[in-house]
C-alpha cells in the first residue's frame, strides 16, 4: 500500500517548497517595501493584494493553464502538465500571502525604530533589514501562511499539472482520484501523510521562530 | 572634530487639515566645539528641531549649513554619519545591551570588541553587557543609548532629554560624560531639556523655543541671568504657565 506514496509525497514537498521558497525570496523584500515606503496608490497596491491573499487556487490554475496551454503566450515554455508549471501557479498563490502578511508585520514595527537605526547611521538596505529583524515572528508566520496556501491546494495543481501519475500528481490530487474510485483506504493514508508532511514543515519554521524569540 | 550648524529660515510642517508649522527658525548658529542648551515647554519644537541637525528628515523651507557645506535634501550617509541622537524615547533592538551598543559600529564595518567595552564601562553598564535589552530599566535604557551614541565617536551629540528619569546619581554621570566627551573630543553637543538647572550646569550657549519659533539664543550667562525677551525670562524663572 506504501508503494505510489513515496514520489507523490516527494513531488508534493519538491513543487510546494519550491514555489514557497521563490514566494518567500521575492514576497518578503516586496512585503517590507511595501510597508516601508509610503507612495501614491500604496493603498491600491495593497488592496489587490490582500484580493490576491483570497485568491481561489481553480482560478489561478485556469490563468495559468491559459498562458502555458500550447496557443497560449507561454506556450512555447512546455510547461503545461509539468512540475514547472506547477511551481508557476503555486508561487502566485502563495506571494499575495506572503507580501500582505509581511508588509502587516512589518508596518506594525514602532515607528521609533526606524529613526532610532537611520540616526545611528543606517542606510536604506540596513534600515530594512533592522525592521525585518524586529517583525521577524511575523515574517515567519507569513511564511508558514504561504505554506499552508499551497500544500493543502489542489485545484491550481490539478488544472495546470494534470495528475499524471509519477509525473506530476501530489498528494491534494492523489486523494481526489483514489476517493473517487473509492479506494477509501488509500485517500486516507495520503491524507494522513498530507497532515504529516504540513505538520514536519511548521514545526521546523516554529522551531526557528522559537530561537527568533530569544 | 568639531562641526557647528547654521540654520536660514528653517521651516518644518507637516501634512494635515490646515497643514501645520512646528518649527519656523529665521536664524541660529550652533557653534562647533560648544554644548547648546534648547530649552522651552512641550510642544515647542525641540524635538524636530533634533531631527533635523540629525538630517533624518529635510526642512520643508530654509537652509541648514552642517560644517560649513549647505545640507542636500538627500543628504549622504557619509554625512549622517558624522551625527547621532539620543532619544526622548530611545527605541532598543532587538538583542543584548552589547549588541544595541555594537549595532553602529557594525553598520560601518568598524571593530567592536574594545570600543564597545570602554564605552559599557563608562556609563557604568559593563555588568549587564549580556543582558536583553528589552528587559533593561528605564535609566538602564537610556545610558545604553547614550553608550551607543558615544561608541560612534560622532561629530555632534544631540541629546533629547537624556537625563529624564534618571536618580541624581546617574544624572550626575551622565552629564559628566557629555561634559568629557565635549572637552576632549571637541564634540558639538545640542540637549534638549525642561530642566533649566541643568541647562545652566552643562551649555556654553542657550535657546528658547516657543511655539517653534526661536524667541532667545545666545551665550550661557546672559541667557540666564539677563534675558532679553520677557518670555525668556519668564521661562527661566519658572513662571511660564504652559
Ligand atoms: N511627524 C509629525 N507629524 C505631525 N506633527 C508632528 C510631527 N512631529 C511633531 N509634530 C508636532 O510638532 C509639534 C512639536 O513637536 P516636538 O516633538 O518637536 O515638540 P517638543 O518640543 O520636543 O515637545 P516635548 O517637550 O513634549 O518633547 C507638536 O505639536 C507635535 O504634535
Ligand atoms: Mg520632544
Amino acid at each position: 500500500m506504501l508503494g505510489p506514496l513515496p514520489p507523490i509525497v516527494w513531488l508534493t514537498l519538491y513543487v510546494s517548497g519550491v514555489a514557497l521558497a521563490l514566494a518567500t525570496l521575492a514576497g518578503v523584500p516586496l512585503g517590507a517595501a511595501l510597508a516601508l515606503n509610503p507612495f501614491p496608490g500604496r493603498r491600491y497596491v495593497e488592496l489587490v493584494i490582500y484580493t490576491g491573499m483570497g485568491l481561489p487556487p481553480v482560478v489561478v490554475g485556469l490563468a495559468v493553464y491559459l498562458f502555458l496551454s500550447r496557443s497560449g503566450p507561454l506556450g512555447g515554455l512546455g510547461w503545461l502538465f509539468t512540475p514547472p508549471g506547477m511551481i508557476v501557479a503555486q508561487v502566485i498563490i502563495a506571494l499575495p500571502v506572503v507580501i500582505g502578511l509581511t508588509s502587516a508585520a512589518v508596518g506594525s514595527v514602532a515607528p521609533g525604530l526606524r529613526l532610532q537605526v537611520r540616526a545611528l547611521g543606517a542606510g536604506p538596505r540596513q534600515v530594512m533589514w533592522a525592521v525585518l529583524k524586529e517583525a521577524r515572528l511575523g515574517v515567519l508566520a507569513a511564511i508558514v501562511a504561504g505554506f499552508g496556501s499551497v500544500i493543502s491546494e489542489v485545484g491550481a495543481v490539478m488544472l495546470v499539472g494534470g495528475n499524471i501519475e509519477g509525473k506530476t500528481r501530489v498528494l491534494t490530487t492523489a486523494i481526489v482520484l483514489e476517493t473517487r474510485k473509492g479506494n477509501f483506504e488509500l485517500a486516507l493514508a495520503l491524507g494522513a501523510a498530507l497532515l504529516a508532511l504540513a505538520l514536519a514543515a511548521n514545526a521546523v519554521l516554529l522551531r526557528l521562530g522559537q530561537r527568533a524569540r530569544l | 572634530m568639531s562641526a557647528g550648524y547654521e540654520l536660514r529660515v528653517v521651516q518644518q510642517a507637516y501634512d494635515g487639515s490646515p497643514r501645520r508649522v512646528v518649527l519656523d527658525v529665521d536664524a541660529l548658529t550652533v557653534p562647533a566645539g560648544e554644548i547648546l542648551a534648547v530649552v522651552g515647554p512641550s510642544g515647542a519644537g525641540k524635538s524636530t528641531l533634533l531631527r533635523l541637525l540629525n538630517f533624518l528628515e529635510p526642512p520643508s523651507a530654509g537652509t541648514v549649513v552642517f560644517d560649513g557645506a549647505v545640507v542636500p535634501p538627500n543628504p549622504p550617509l557619509s554625512l549622517v554619519r558624522r551625527v547621532t541622537t539620543v532619544f526622548q524615547q530611545p527605541v532598543m533592538l532587538t538583542g543584548s545591551v552589547w549588541d544595541n551598543v555594537a549595532y553602529g559600529l557594525r553598520l560601518r564595518g568598524l571593530p567592536t570588541e574594545t570600543a564597545v567595552s570602554q564605552v559599557l564601562e563608562r556609563v557604568g553598564l559593563a555588568a549587564l553587557a549580556r543582558h536583553s535589552a528589552a528587559k533593561l530599566s528605564g535609566g538602564e535604557m537610556q545610558r545604553t543609548a547614550l553608550a551607543r551614541a558615544l561608541v560612534l565617536a560622532p561629530d555632534v551629540l544631540l541629546l533629547d532629554e537624556a537625563t529624564a528619569n534618571l536618580d541624581p546619581y546617574n544624572v550626575g554621570l551622565i552629564e559628566s560624560i557629555v561634559r568629557d566627551q565635549n572637552q576632549t573630543r571637541g564634540t558639538t553637543v545640542v540637549l534638549v531639556t525642561h530642566n533649566v538647572f541643568q541647562a545652566r550646569r552643562l551649555a556654553t550657549q542657550a535657546a528658547f523655543l516657543l511655539g517653534g519659533r526661536l524667541i532667545e539664543a545666545g551665550p550661557v550667562e546672559p541667557f540666564f541671568t539677563s534675558p532679553r525677551d520677557p518670555r525668556t525670562a519668564a521661562f527661566v524663572r519658572g513662571e511660564m504657565v504652559y
